[in-house]
């Protein structure tokens, strides 16, 4: 482990912003994209079922 | 000559269909699991940087987004030419679905770029070659999204999709060498960015690690949206009807 307290770790030697705010978009992005697939998969299979009485 | 065109035409989407939608769920167990283990190493194992201190730990996520960012317009100008040459519905379908993912990740490349630009650079973005080309990347995705996702008629919408994807690919090798040909702000080779030999290993598994993680979520997601793309344009065929049936009588 390299940092000694985590208030360093979330610190980031003062680029905290600029780390976390890479990060966080990256993981919210890569979290949204399946569930929005997920939805749309459900959608596309409601919409055939549908379709199909 | 008449079963090998049936298995072509019939066949095989029914048979990605049900091959992706069972990958998919181990594809995304992949992803996280290395993704996991990819930030262990790069945000508390590793060191900082002399140089970028603490800033540097972007590029942990950057150099795999930007990565995946030209690897996956390669992919999608692959299957571009294989459905203009072979019709194949799978190929069309695939070049689809990897469109808004290798557009997110350019996003993705360009946004962390900049997170990491301030504190480094002293500024957000430079109109210098590899920022410029990557850019120009994000704007043949959103071309190729419009041409193909907001066509009438979608044999035409894909076909043109295509040529653009096929022309834009020139802009790949001027990502990629865009650091050597032209004298950039931006750097070159990731991996020689270090100094001390030990820390260049841990840094460089990290970065390794992600890349992995990319590599796996973009497979997992992309086949998702492949299978639902089949699903949407096969809706009239036998296999999609029976499947829907036999999930309603479940």
């Amino acid at each position: 482990m390299y940092w000694n307290t985590w208030s360093d770790f979330w610190a980031m030697g003062g680029y905290g912003l600029y780390v976390w705010g890479s990060y966080a978009c990256v993981l919210v992005w890569l979290l949204l994209e399946p569930l929005l697939e997920r939805r749309a998969h459900k959608r596309a299979l409601s919409q055939i079922s549908d379709d199909a009485e | 000559m008449t079963s090998l065109f049936r298995f072509y035409t019939f066949a095989a989407p029914s048979r990605f269909y049900a091959l992706a939608t069972r990958s998919v769920p181990w594809l995304y167990a992949l992803a996280m699991m290395s993704a996991l283990i990819a930030l262990y190493v790069g945000l508390l194992l590793a060191p900082t940087d002399v140089t970028q201190g603490d800033a540097y730990r972007i590029i942990y996520i950057h150099v795999p987004a930007a990565w995946m960012s030209m690897v996956l317009y390669l992919a999608l100008a692959g299957w571009s030419v294989v459905g203009w040459a072979t019709n194949a519905k799978l190929a069309y379908a695939l070049s689809r679905a990897i469109a808004p993912t290798g557009a997110a990740f350019t996003v993705l490349a360009l946004w962390t770029g900049a997170l990491w630009g301030k504190p480094t650079w002293g500024t957000w973005w430079v109109w210098d070659a590899r920022l410029t080309s990557e850019l120009i990347l994000l704007f043949l995705y959103l071309g190729y999204l419009a041409m193909v996702e907001g066509a009438d008629d979608r044999q035409r919408g894909e076909r043109a999709g295509a040529l653009l994807a096929l022309v834009g690919v020139v802009n790949i090798p001027i990502i990629y060498f865009s650091v050597r040909w032209w004298n950039t702000l931006h750097q070159g080779a990731t991996i020689s960015m270090t100094a001390a030999p030990k820390m260049a290993n841990t840094m460089l598994q990290g970065m390794l690690l992600m890349t992995v993680a990319f590599w796996a979520y973009a497979f997992a997601v992309i086949f998702a949206r492949t299978s639902r793309l089949i699903l949407e344009r096969e809706a009239d065929s036998s296999w999609v009807r029976a499947f829907v049936q036999s999930r309603e009588e479940r």
